[in-house]
């Protein structure tokens, strides 16, 4: 009998043995020494880390209960595999094409490298794995306590037991998962040394199996002969329940993450996978052919009661065989071991690499990223996340250990991962799945696998008590989280798939429709879903080229002439005899080189690439083109600007124009005015100077009268010419002004003097009120009372009350001077308000005697010039103007 | 019989001259100052001869030719148009409007009598 201790030493020479190994293969590796490492079998060998101890120990228990259910375990990975084009292929692609470490790298990368996405499914990983390693502890700890039992020697108890296989699986992953970072994520020795526990799971197994069928039976016949019929009722086996199974474990083969890792990130030559594809199913035929032997066996000959699980080991040491039983513990004991190795080193890599990272390099912002201290914290962060990893297993065994069947729990962990499975289809497959879509997809799958399968499976702990599980959440029966509105599925596992996966595609479907994705998504979708569509377009390029093709694309871009001059050149320069030179690699790399010149260097090669590769575009020139476009409309966005301000520009132009030739027409007129205005007094003066000089015998009362009317029609011509250079000046802002300081009492004294004669003429009545006017100004006294005069003259020629009266009243407004000049007449008709203050208005026919109509613009203009204003106030009283004029005037003049 | 003028002026001073000289020259001048109802007073007057300034207060003169022109009789009698702005486009109007002849103010009186007195000839 094999003692416990020898049995330990056993386990640990045959950890040295792997150590040996993985060192070994890490030498190679530093010496370059891959094809060794790197051959087909060892990858189909390492892929063999599916076949854990679940399937080692559990296929048999699950044949001796349910008969063939277990093949579905078989089954679905074999399926992917023998299709592996369909999927497989893309997804080894893909990890190698855009060097993803992980499937939540993956994940994370396809939906636009987002954060969140990886956080995630890692996450989901370390969740959804955690119980498959507790699980390989309970193997372990359950195939020792069998030995020991067996053997009456004494053991430590099975929490001890576990905690050292966890913590020296802790440290042999430690140790040769986190050697050294590859790039790749590739880890050469731990490979090896999976591939060599494949060997010895496959050979242990064989072992027992062949013991069985010829040492315990006398071959096939008679084991098959000693078989329960009812194991075999098909009926009962090929349900629902077994496609469910068969869908399951063809998820796990995809999705979990140790499985991603050797099938993906390990892989080192995509042609390995052709191989695997007949040679890993081989391997798992292998694996279930002594499968239901070995169950019937153990029914056959254990005790009723003997844990089917077990009977791997129970048998040969029923059987007396310690040596094929402690083969068949080892080659257990490499199952579990593969399986913690490999799953914690995938799932470090996340940990490390998608939560650690991240928040280091926030916490550290200022810091360089590319420095050592990077690599250190990695390294660091990936062997605490194995220790962690490896711990919360064994947590989970301390928590969950012993109860339930060895392969429900794998069960139950395979649907957990297999929430990822929508977004990751739709990912490799579906341009319009969106980051938005996955998230959500799978969370709600991850919330009800959560739900109906994960939780539930604590069985009575406090998490869930059975009143809940029975009659739903606070009674309510159709929230029950193993019959979900029931619609009654009564196979827990069926019922969880069914809602898990199936709420979880059909939120990752209509969430996706309602999401646009991101530019980043879109570009990541086609990196993904066309990986196998990236051929360079150089590659064959001449293939499918006639020279008449190039020759038109030339004339097109390049002009008739200068297309015709170059291919002649390249003709002669190919020492052809035609015009047409042949369509060679180089003449096209040169003629590219042309169209660039015209069109750009990316929408030149895409150019070439349609006329020479037909549809051999890559993505990177699609994006080029693209860029180059954008580019051209951001240009032409400038020239649209430009061009609007050269609009902008033309029509202020335009505008100033018009004002120019309003300015010009005003000032035509003007002239037409000033002519007229002239030519009036100048055709009476001529007239008569011509009567008077035809020497007629006139009455000296008539000389008289004639000499008096051209006298006064010069002083009329004299003082127009005055008024017009006067306004003229004034409008220009050009008047030069005499500026004083005197009392407005002297201002009104010297108008009224003036208009003193006119007044007394009319007989009319002039009011001032002289205790108001005692204000003294700053301003120019001779240009003030010039307007003054105006007002008083025109006031007392055009009232037409008779007698006439004009009062003069002065005040202070607001600070202001304030001067009102009134007369009693009728004041002005509406009519002629907006006229009075124009040139020569029509108005100035009535205003003839003396006056051309230009006393009102040039009073208007005096009275801006002081810095105030002149506007007619209402006919209240008679015609009323009123000037607001400030205390002091400015010195400099305002321009008009 | 004298041929009888009218002269429609609203410059006092040049009224007087025309007067003068055309009264010299053994012609009847009547003489209407206003713009505004020029057309009735050459209606009612029926004279051999208008002289008619351009600018009149109230009306323009080519408003007035025109009005005179669609008076009964008067068609044809000649009208003497004066303007003082002297444009070409005033002469252009002033025979569009049916003028039998333009002067441009200041005018010389030898000229002036001369082209009356073949207009009444």
């Amino acid at each position: 009998m094999i003692s416990f201790n020898v049995l330990v030493s056993i386990c640990l020479l045959y950890v040295l043995g792997l150590f040996a190994v993985a060192y070994a293969a890490e030498r190679w590796a530093e010496t370059g020494r891959f094809a060794i490492l790197r051959s087909p079998l060892v990858y189909t060998l390492s892929i063999s880390v599916y076949c854990t101890a679940w399937t080692f120990y559990g296929a048999v228990g699950s044949a001796a209960r349910n008969g063939l259910e277990f093949v579905a375990i078989y089954l679905g990975p074999t399926l992917v595999f023998v299709g592996w084009w369909l999927l497989l292929h893309k997804l080894v692609r893909i990890g190698r094409v855009q060097r993803i470490t992980s499937i939540a790298d993956l994940l994370s990368s396809r939906y636009g490298k987002s954060g969140g996405m990886a956080v995630l499914v890692t996450v989901l990983a370390v969740v959804g794995t955690t119980p498959y390693i507790a699980l390989q502890l309970q193997s372990m700890t359950l195939s020792f306590a069998v030995f020991t039992t067996a053997t009456g020697a004494p053991a430590p108890s099975p929490t001890v037991t576990a905690f050292y296989v966890a913590a020296g699986l802790a440290v042999f992953t430690i140790i040769f998962g986190t050697r050294n970072l590859d790039a790749n994520e590739r880890h050469h020795g731990v490979v090896t040394a999976i591939a060599v526990e494949a060997v010895v799971k496959l050979a242990a197994l064989l072992s027992v199996g062949i013991f069985v069928v010829w040492g315990v039976a006398n071959g096939p016949a008679d084991i098959f002969a000693r078989m329960d019929p009812e194991l075999l009722q098909s009926s009962q086996v090929f349900n629902t329940r077994w496609l469910t199974l068969n869908f399951l474990s063809a998820c796990a083969i995809i999705c979990l993450p140790r499985m991603f890792q050797v099938i993906v990130v390990e892989n080192a030559n995509e042609r390995h996978l052709a191989t695997a594809s007949w040679a890993f199913p081989l391997y798992l035929f292998l694996m279930s052919l002594f499968v239901l032997p070995i169950a019937i066996a153990g029914q056959s000959i254990l005790a009723p009661d003997a844990n089917p699980d077990l009977f791997v080991l129970t048998v040969p040491l029923d059987q007396g065989q310690q040596t094929l039983a402690t083969l068949a513990f080892l080659g257990g004991f490499s199952s579990a071991t593969s399986m913690v190795i490999v799953a914690s080193i995938a799932l470090s890599t996340m940990v490390s690499n998608h939560i650690v990272l991240p928040l280091w390099l926030r916490m550290n912002a200022s810091r360089n990223p590319a420095s050592d201290d990077v690599r250190d914290l990695l390294l660091r962060s990936r062997r605490l996340s194995i220790a962690v990893v490896v711990a919360l297993g064994y947590v989970y065994f301390q928590f969950n250990g012993g109860t339930g069947a060895l392969a429900s729990i794998g069960l139950i962990a395979f649907l957990g991962v297999a929430q990822v499975l929508p977004a990751l289809l739709g990912g490799l497959f579906w341009h319009s799945a969106t980051r938005p879509a996955a998230i959500a997809s799978i969370c709600t799958g991850f919330f009800v696998w959560a739900y109906t399968l994960f939780v539930p499976s604590f069985g009575g702990a406090a998490l869930m008590g059975p009143e809940t599980l029975a009659s739903g959440p606070f009674g309510i029966l159709w929230l029950a989280p193993q019959n979900l509105l029931g619609v009654g599925i009564t196979d827990p596992l069926v019922h969880a798939v069914f809602w898990s996966l199936g709420l979880n595609t059909l939120v990752f479907i209509t969430v996706s429709l309602l999401t646009t994705p991101s530019a980043i998504e879109r570009l990541q979708s086609v990196q993904f879903i066309n990986v196998f569509g990236q051929v360079s377009p150089r590659r064959g390029i001449t293939r499918n080229t006639t020279i008449e093709d190039l020759l038109v694309l030339a004339q097109r871009i390049l002009g008739r002439e200068e297309a015709m001059a170059l291919f002649k050149a390249q003709a002669r320069h190919q020492g052809k005899d035609s015009p047409l030179p042949d369509a060679t690699n180089e003449l096209i790399a040169t003629l590219e080189r042309e169209i660039a010149g015209s069109v750009g260097a990316a929408a030149a090669h895409a150019m070439m690439a349609q006329v020479t590769g037909g549809a051999e575009i890559s993505f990177e020139d699609m994006i080029a083109v693209a860029d180059e476009t954008a580019q051209i409309m951001e240009y032409s966005a400038r020239l649209e600007t430009q061009s609007k301000e050269l609009e902008q520009a033309a029509a202020q132009l335009r505008h100033a124009n018009a004002k120019l030739t309003e300015l010009g027409a005003q000032k035509d007129t003007f002239l037409s005015q000033v002519s007229h205005e002239l030519r009036t007094p100048m055709t009476s003066i001529r007239t008569f100077s011509e009567i008077l000089q035809d020497g007629d015998t006139l009455e000296p009362d008539q000389l008289n009268h004639f000499a008096t009317i051209i006298h006064s029609e010069s002083i009329r011509l004299t003082r127009l010419l005055d008024d017009i250079l006067d306004l003229s000046f004034m409008e220009n802002g050009r008047v030069q002004l005499n500026l004083e300081t005197v009392p407005l009492q002297n201002i009104i004294d010297r108008a009224l003097a003036t208009t003193q004669a006119q007044a007394n003429e009319l007989g009319a009545v002039i009011r001032r009120d002289k205790t108001a006017e005692q204000i003294t100004l700053y301003t120019d006294a001779d240009r003030l009372s010039q307007v003054l005069i105006n007002l008083v003259t025109n006031a007392l020629k055009h009232c037409g009350t008779t007698p006439p009266e004009v009062s003069v009243l002065s005040g202070l407004h607001n600070g202001k001077l304030v001067i009102t000049v009134a007369d009693n007449g009728k004041g002005i008709s509406d009519d002629d308000i907006d006229l009075i203050f124009e040139k020569f208005s029509k108005l100035s026919k009535k205003f003839t005697s003396g006056s051309a109509g230009l006393g009102l613009p040039i009073s208007r203009e005096i009275v801006k010039n002081l810095g105030g204003t002149l506007v007619y106030a209402g006919n209240s009283m008679g015609a009323v103007f009123r000037i607001t004029l400030p205390l002091a005037a400015s010195e400099t003049p305002i321009t008009a | 019989m004298h041929e009888r003028v009218l002269l429609i002026e609203d410059e006092p001073h040049i009224v007087e001259a025309l007067s003068f000289l055309l009264t010299r020259e053994g012609l009847s001048v009547s003489t209407h100052s206003d713009g505004s109802n020029a057309a009735e007073t050459a209606a009612r007057l029926t004279p051999d001869l208008v002289i008619l300034d351009v600018m009149l207060p109230g009306k323009s003169g080519f408003d007035i030719l025109s009005e005179i022109r669609g008076t009964e009789g008067m068609a044809d009698t000649p009208v003497l148009m004066l303007t003082a702005k002297g444009q070409s486009r005033d002469r252009a109007a002033a025979q569009a409007a049916g003028a039998s002849m333009f002067m441009t103010k200041p005018f010389s009186n030898r000229e002036i009598v001369a082209n009356i007195k073949a207009l009444l000839e």
